[in-house]
């Protein structure tokens, strides 16, 4: 992990978000153990029920869970997550994905696409908005030629297809 | 033996067959592109790949997907040494001298040992495949589900042994996979396991959508904490230059034979091509005259991490195909794709599928021959690549990973859990949970359950199954010996220390 200090920005310590991801795996695994003590995680006559091995597996994400934890808390060492202004560029990228995922059921992941490389082009790129807008319907202009004709994969389509006529 | 040949020649009819060597070419020119780009690796190429080849043959499809793998495998080396950027993680440890080396002026040179060394490396291996891989494969043919089980066990453990880092998280990593592959419906039992009710979970996770996410998304975010800009230095290969890094790398010939030995341990072990570059890097400073010019720009540090590198890429394929147990993730993916085309991993494929196998190992041979030559001839084109606006490869690789992640199952839900793994990948990187053991788990989670509960049947639940043969038994302590070695070592290094200190 990266210690060194940027000039803009401060350090976020990994100490809490790695106790909260522990947490959340050991909770995961305890899931895991609820669920297959519900199937049954003992022994029929003929083998392990069908709960008996994520039974152990939870048992063991768990465990392994609450070591990590442990020792997080033990240590308490000062390692860094990340820098603010690198957070800021990867929120500048998932956000917009997150968004582009979201909008897919209702545009079609065509339309979603053009939208976030349009988006991605004049905000991060810092392009003008006719070059963004042109650039991206005419890639996603291309990999619907490439999907829906050469490999005939059908994908989640929108309106703006509808009323093409596909 | 001779019977080995007479198939491998089969093979090349195979491989050489025109349709064949087309998708050779197209996958390895897709193969180097993916290697450039940050982002997109081998595994996560192949994934998105995959659902693509359903309609062709098994054979072509392997040999192009397979042909991806090795494109990938040199195309890291060129964004290492021209922009210090590596486009795979187990080029990193070619950037230490290759970067150096080029803001000397000596790309070319840099560039045609990374090559170079990538494939004696890679040669190396698949030598090592043809020779041993039938007799591992005969070997297992005796196994039974214990025996696999007891091997599956080694795999895994040698990821919490010998995989570096901290054995908890690895422990952690590997059974949130374990965890996803039961997700679904049981398939000895017929009931369904931690659905909740839910029809999304009764599909199960498709372990092709969670590459995507892991290694396709999260390294999208990875990179894009560097800065949004790459910069770098042109270079294109002279011919001269080629011949006179050749006879630099001859000279070298001891560090290469030793950098592909650790590799291809490293390959057929899960430890995987990215630990093989480190740790043929520091053992080739270390024990050179000269170490202390490593970091610095020397051609040693160039060839040791990549030839070790290439030879443990490919050598991971051996256990996949004589075993049907994946050496790296990239080879857990291609053993999904097995699958998926009906094929049946394991060693029957060298009884049953003579073409496949025999055909995939000669494509090997050509598609590395093939490589050589199109990444020295092209470099400045794939160079180029990076040249692009970041803004407009980062969007297009999301939008590709939401295509590739929707056609596996042609589900809408596949793109949401794979960004949700995105996200996850990210914080599990920055915490530094190994992402390799939990994809290798969820790709063999349901065999290796199933050939543990099948163990179980033969012996009607007495657990002593696992140990009553000796085959079975010495592959378990084995696999129990691997699984304890940082508590040894920590238990010998003890002593050592004691007087150091006082």
């Amino acid at each position: 992990m990266s210690s060194q200090t940027g000039g803009e920005g401060r350090a976020i310590k990994s100490f809490w978000i790695e106790i909260s991801f522990a947490l959340f795996l050991a909770a995961l695994g305890g899931v895991a153990i609820i669920d297959s003590l519900r199937l049954g995680a003992g022994w029929a006559a003929d083998g392990p029920k069908a709960g008996f091995f994520p039974f152990w597996i939870g048992l063991c994400l768990s465990a392994a869970a609450l070591t990590v934890l442990v020792q997080t808390l033990v240590k308490r060492s000062d390692a860094v997550f990340a820098q603010t202004h690198e957070l800021k560029l990867v929120g500048a990228i998932a956000l917009p994905t997150a968004l582009f995922v979201a909008v897919i059921p209702f545009v079609g992941i065509y339309g979603a696409g053009a939208l976030m490389i349009a988006g991605f082009l004049r905000k991060l790129g810092r392009y003008s908005w006719l070059f963004s807008a042109g650039a991206a319907v005419v890639l996603m202009a291309g990999f619907f030629i490439v999907f829906e004709f050469w490999f005939l994969v059908p994908m989640p389509k929108g309106p703006l297809e509808t009323a093409l006529g596909f | 033996m001779t019977a080995d040949l007479a198939s491998l020649l089969l093979g090349f009819q195979v491989a050489f067959q025109p349709s064949n060597l087309l998708f050779m070419l197209i996958g390895l020119v897709l193969g180097i592109i993916i290697g450039v780009l940050p982002g997109l690796g081998g595994a996560n190429g192949i994934a998105i790949l995959l659902p693509l080849t359903f309609a062709m043959s098994p054979v072509s499809a392997i040999i192009m997907l397979s042909c991806i793998y090795w494109g990938a495998l040199f195309g890291g080396a060129i964004t290492s040494i021209l922009f210090n950027i590596p486009g795979e993680p187990w080029s990193v440890a070619t950037t230490f001298d290759g970067y150096p080396m080029a803001r000397e002026g000596k790309a070319a040179e840099a560039l045609t040992a990374a090559f170079i060394g990538s494939f004696v490396g890679a040669l190396f291996a698949i030598i090592m495949i043809t020779l041993l891989a039938p007799l591992v494969a005969k070997l297992a043919l005796q196994f039974g589900p214990p025996e696999f089980f007891a091997v599956m066990f080694l795999a895994f453990a040698a990821f919490v042994g010998l995989g570096g880092g901290s054995p908890v998280k690895t422990l952690a990593a590997m059974m949130i996979g374990f965890l996803l592959a039961a997700v679904g419906l049981d398939t000895v039992t017929g009931q369904l396991r931690m659905t909740f009710g839910s029809v999304e979970l009764m599909r199960g996770f498709d372990f092709l959508v969670v590459v995507i996410g892991l290694f396709g998304l999260s390294e999208i975010f990875l990179s894009v904490e560097e800065g949004l800009s790459f910069k770098g230095g042109r270079a294109a290969i002279r011919l001269k230059v080629v011949f006179e890094t050749f006879k630099t790398f001859l000279s070298h010939w001891a560090l290469a034979i030793r950098s592909c030995i650790i590799g291809c341990f490293m390959g057929i072990t899960p430890a995987g091509a990215t630990p093989a570059s480190f740790m043929s890097y520091a053992i080739a400073k270390r024990s050179s005259p000269d170490g202390d010019t490593f970091g610095k720009g020397n051609i040693k540090g160039v060839i040791a991490p990549e030839t070790a590198a290439h030879a443990a890429g490919t050598s991971a394929l051996l256990p996949m195909l004589a075993l049907g147990i994946p050496g790296s993730p990239t080879a857990a993916v291609l053993l999904g794709g097995l699958m998926m085309w009906g094929l049946q991993p394991g060693p029957m494929l060298f009884v049953e599928q003579k073409d496949f196998v025999w055909g995939l190992i000669a494509s090997m041979y050509i598609g590395n021959v093939v490589g050589l030559i199109l990444v020295i001839a092209c470099v400045p084109w794939f160079a180029a690549i990076l040249r692009i606006p970041f803004a407009l490869i980062a969007s297009l690789i999301i939008v590709v990973c939401a295509i590739g992640a929707f056609s596996v199952k042609n589900a809408y839900g596949d793109i949401v859990t794979m960004f949700v793994f995105g996200v996850v990948g990210y914080v599990m990187k920055k915490l530094q949970y190994p992402l390799a053991p939990m994809v290798l788990a969820v790709v063999l989670g349901d065999r290796t359950e199933q050939a543990f509960r099948q163990s179980l049947l033969i012996s009607q639940g007495d657990l002593s199954i696992f140990w009553s043969r000796p085959l079975v038994a010495s592959i378990m302590a084995v696999g129990f010996f691997v699984l304890l070695w940082p508590l040894f070592q920590k238990m010998m290094k003890r002593p050592e220390l004691k007087p150091q200190q006082g």
